[in-house]
């Protein structure tokens, strides 16, 4: 008899027996899901050390924020799914009131009101939505009956687009589709009828032009253009995809070597350590390179689903299987925009590029998983 | 119904959720496999490509310019130099908003709509990324003002370069002429291998010496494989082939000849030109006024430029080689040798001068310069005193025809082929040539005007010292040149034309020559009471317009610009030319006051040694020459 069975037979909260458990699940900890992060943690700071044109301090400097991000995780990992389950529709609204104050309040950086000063401490808001929009509406969806009724499915797509608006306003395109998608994943997970998302897919292609016309900014459309036809403007928007595919493109199988491409060190290549640091890493290391990052980040997405579908209770299923597949979302969409296969958005490749809040935030997001995969074993039936 | 459940099933939920959930993993690894192919086109298929565009990106070949020769004089003195010159340059690609950037840095350095607009106009034809000067000659503390800026200025950057510069200013311009920036025209007429060659160089020569030896001057062009990043910033050099510096050329003229012949000339407008009998070599060709050829070599501003455009006074115009005067009276030994020579007259043969000269069969009545006529001449006293009519006589017993003939072997009426640029071959005429060029037949009274040298007739100073010097070698000719020798090693001497005469009449000639400045009733003969030997020399005048028969000449009547042009030719010493002069004189109205005393100075400093330093303007005694 294994182990595992042993327990689940025991009554549940035996003090003598749980702390025979092991330190992993006593820690709340999936040491699947903590091998893999530290793998990509740690091939992260090297291609960055590289990147930045080998400047330690930036290299430590995320160092630290992966130590922030851990920590974190691992806090939240802790927490009962009960209680952030009832916590949700506050962390909610909280996240909703404070992006309503950017408008007002919010500084301007880069063109766009994005962040918000609280007692001297920056942050944006946009990025706490990131967590909080799937937590409400997966709030919002386990108390239904499921799959869901069109009434439902109109207030969770209140929830999703009421934040995600006011984010695209600021504007973020980036974080705006990384919200709605992450909303968007529960309620699809939630069993929301395949007719209605033909009807939405039907919707949105309708919704095309005079989304082009009237919602898109000059610079998003030009990115889009731009993605089309690089090659149209050279010097400009067109720059960056040519670059980075040149980048991408000169690495080949085997890769220039660490530290060894030209792309980024003779500065050709723009945002080399944040939005486009997988061209460096292309570009170095090579497509062996890209194929080591994407058994990594496939491997990741494949635990998260596997805890995700071995949850025990709705909410937790829910959010976990979003929150899986929006970290999807983060690498498809970098990836394929640093390609030139997407349009340029300000999406960061998740554990790789070089960033602080945004990466808590993901850490955040791999607690509540290792929280819900905890779940799991502390409430067995 | 089914889904009309009023309570939860989770069995159900479990059920959707993971069966979304493997939908979702598919189109997950659908989605993977997408990216793996698209990095894979890129990095396998597509490898050559982007690898060459990258090592394009990384490697630039750069041409590194050769350095441009330098210009000495007789004595190894320079006179054009290369120095080190600082421009603000702009990369239009990686500054931004152009003219945010343009107001900014005018706030810095201050830069005229000239230079801006000059920029404008190179900005449009440039390659990609090629940096474009915006400022030109940028002092220390504008470069230090730019350095502490760097870096609100993208795109811009200081550059250094070696650019022209005459270090004695406006004292060679007509001889040396100048370089400046390769203009479009300029570069379109080059073929491939030149442009290839210029492919680093800014400047070429524009007239002048610097335009003529201009393939000598410049040099090859070398070129260097560097990594550049970005920004255009080198890196590296990962191989470099040196450029050939332009060769240094040595020229025949004597700078502190030329300085004395500027100062001779001091305010009047006119040109000197020195020969070296034996050679041809120029020892001097001044004309003024002058300018100050530093300022063509970056480019001259607008106003600059039209105020020496349309000064009265012309110092753009180099009288030496492009003005055509009449040469008036200064023809007379040339036709005088033209007439013994077709013995229409002997050395005994006289004319008996009244003051004035008819033409058989013709009421009007030509003048003589001298108001009562000379009386009896012969051919060395009609020299020696400058006889109008003696040479009336000549001209219409040679006919025009045999006047052109003869004095095209002297070189009049064409160029001299002096290696320099737009030179002039002025008019020697002929009965045939009116017919070609003014669709006219000729008159016999033309001939008489001819046979003073007035007319149709037009010569440059460098014409006469040319033929003057032809006189002093009893009939060898030699082709003018400015350079003596290139890269140390002298140049041939073309050939010399041979006019063949027998000695007596050049003997005759030059005794009448010798006569004008020592002879007793010498034109000349102020100036050459003060010569410590002998000069053979004659003056000229030359009317600037015409004036009706009869009317009494009065200086103080005709305005400054209206009087004659004065001229002044000779050699020395007599026996053993060393040098032949030239010297016009725009209005100075008579050879021998206005001319005379300018070749004398000259000739003096020449013969007898040159004590006055020599100090190129705008150094503090550096350069001086003893």
């Amino acid at each position: 008899m294994k182990y595992g069975d042993y327990v689940r037979q025991m009554p549940a909260g035996t003090n003598e027996l749980s702390r025979r458990r092991g330190v992993f699940e006593r820690l709340h900890i999936d040491w699947i899901l903590l091998g893999l992060l530290m793998a990509l943690t740690a091939f992260g700071l090297i291609v960055l050390y590289s990147a930045s044109d080998h400047s330690l301090p930036t290299v430590f400097k995320q160092g630290r924020f992966f130590l922030i991000a851990y920590c974190s995780m691992l806090v939240i990992a802790q927490l009962d799914l009960e209680r952030i389950k009832r916590f949700a529709p506050w962390a909610y609204l909280g996240g909703l009131t404070l992006l309503l104050l950017v408008p007002v309040m919010g500084t301007i950086a880069k063109g766009a009101k994005r962040w918000l000063s609280i007692g001297g401490f920056q942050f944006q808001p946009s990025e706490v939505m990131k967590l909080a929009v799937p937590m409400a509406v997966a709030w919002y969806l386990a108390a239904r009956i499921l799959p869901p009724r069109l009434k439902h499915i109109v207030l969770a797509l209140a929830i999703i687009f009421m934040p995600t608006l006011l984010v695209a306003a600021q504007p973020d395109l980036g974080t705006a589709i990384l919200i709605a998608a992450a909303g968007s994943f529960v309620l699809l997970l939630a069993g929301l009828s395949w007719r209605y998302i033909a009807a939405a897919v039907a919707a949105l292609a309708a919704a095309a032009y005079p989304l082009w016309e009237y919602v898109l900014h000059d610079y998003q459309r030009k990115r889009i253009l731009t993605l089309l036809n690089p090659e149209e403007d050279k010097l400009g928007a067109g720059w960056n995809i040519i670059q980075s595919k040149t980048a991408i493109g000169s690495g080949g199988f085997y890769g220039k070597g660490w530290l060894q491409g030209t792309q980024s060190h003779l500065d050709f290549l723009p945002e080399g350590h944040t939005d486009f640091i997988i061209a460096v890493l292309s570009e170095e290391w090579g497509l062996r390179g890209v194929l080591f990052l994407l058994t990594l980040y496939l491997a990741i997405i494949v635990r998260g689903m596997w805890i995700a579908v071995h949850a025990q209770h709705c909410f937790g299923r829910l959010l976990a299987g979003s929150m899986v597949l929006t970290f999807f979302v983060y690498v498809f969409v970098n990836m394929g925009m640093v390609s030139g296969l997407l349009p340029v958005v300000g999406v960061p490749l998740p554990l790789i590029s070089q960033g602080g809040t945004a990466l808590v935030v993901l850490f955040a997001g791999f607690g509540l998983l290792m929280a819900i995969a905890s779940e799991k074993r502390i409430l067995s039936q | 119904m089914a889904e009309r459940l009023t309570l939860k099933d989770p069995y159900t939920e479990v059920r959707i959720f993971t069966a979304r959930i493997l939908v979702a993993a598919a189109i997950v690894v659908l989605c993977f496999c997408a990216l793996l192919y698209r990095y894979a086109d890129l990095q396998i298929n597509q490898y050559e490509k982007y690898r060459t565009e990258s090592e394009r990106n990384r490697v630039q070949l750069q041409p590194l310019p050769p350095k441009r020769g330098l210009i000495y004089d007789r004595n190894g003195l320079i006179l054009a130099d290369n120095s080190p010159s600082y421009s603000l340059t702009v990369i239009k690609e990686r500054v931004g908003d152009l003219n945010k950037a343009l107001a900014l840095v005018r706030s810095l350095v201050s830069i005229d709509d000239d230079d801006v607009d000059k920029f404008m106009e190179r900005l449009g034809d440039r390659y990609p990324y090629q940096s474009v000067p915006l400022k030109f000659r940028l002092t220390e503390e504008e470069i230090a003002i730019l350095s502490i800026n760097r870096y609100r200025l993208p795109g811009m950057e200081v550059e250094a370069e070696f650019v022209r510069s005459y270090p004695h200013g406006e004292l060679f311009a007509h001889a040396l002429g100048y370089v400046g920036r390769i203009s479009e025209k300029e570069l379109k007429s080059l073929n491939p291998e030149q442009v290839l060659n210029y492919s680093g160089t800014h400047y070429m020569g524009k007239i002048g010496v610097e335009r003529y030896y201009e393939d000598q001057l410049h040099g090859k062009v070398g070129y260097q494989n560097v990594e550049t990043n970005a920004r255009g910033r080198v890196l590296r050099v990962l191989e470099r082939s040196e450029p050939t510096s332009g060769v240094d050329i040595e020229l025949f003229l004597d700078a502190k000849l030329q300085q004395i012949a500027q100062e001779a000339l001091g305010d009047n407008r006119g040109s000197v030109v020195a020969i070296d009998p034996k050679t041809g070599g120029i020892l001097a060709l001044v004309s003024t006024p002058a300018f100050d050829p530093n300022l063509f070599v970056t480019g001259i501003s607008g106003p600059a430029y039209a105020a020496l455009r349309d000064s009265p006074d012309m110092p753009l115009y180099n009288r030496a080689l492009q003005g055509t005067y009449p040469p008036g009276s200064t023809m007379k030994p040339f036709y005088a040798l033209a007439g013994l020579s077709y013995g229409v007259v002997t050395p005994t043969t006289r004319v008996s001068d009244p003051g004035f000269y008819q033409l058989p069969n013709d009421s009007r009545q030509y003048r003589d310069w001298r108001r009562g006529g000379h009386g009896s001449v012969d051919v060395r006293q009609a020299i020696e005193q400058s006889c109008d009519v003696f040479f009336y006589d000549l001209a219409h017993k040679l006919t025009i025809d045999r006047l052109h003939d003869f004095a095209a072997q002297f070189g009049f009426g064409e160029p001299t082929g002096i290696d320099n640029t737009s030179e002039r071959g002025g008019v020697m005429p002929s009965r045939e040539w009116k017919r070609k060029v003014k669709k006219v037949a000729w008159y016999p009274g033309e001939t008489l005007s001819a046979g003073i040298g007035q007319g149709y007739v037009l010569a440059t100073p460098l014409q006469l010292a040319v033929a003057t010097a032809t006189i002093a070698n009893r009939g060898e000719r030699f082709e003018p040149r400015l350079v003596k020798s290139v890269n140390g090693q002298v140049l041939p001497v073309p050939e010399a034309r041979h006019i063949e005469l027998p000695a007596d009449i050049w003997k005759v000639v030059i005794e009448g020559m010798e006569d004008v400045v020592h002879g007793e009733r010498g034109t000349a003969k102020t100036m050459g009471k003060t010569l410590t030997y002998r000069m053979a020399g004659k003056t000229g005048s030359a009317q600037v317009v015409g004036y009706a028969q009869g009317i009494k000449y009065d200086v103080s009547q005709v305005a400054k610009r209206k009087r004659d042009h004065a001229w002044f030719i000779a050699f020395a010493p007599i026996d053993d030319p060393k040098i032949a002069i030239a010297v016009l004189v725009e209005n100075g109205e008579h050879g021998a006051s206005a001319a005379s005393p300018i070749a004398k100075k000259i000739a003096d400093a020449y013969l007898l040694g040159i004590d006055a330093p020599l100090v190129p303007a705008g150094t503090d005694g550096e350069g001086v020459l003893e």
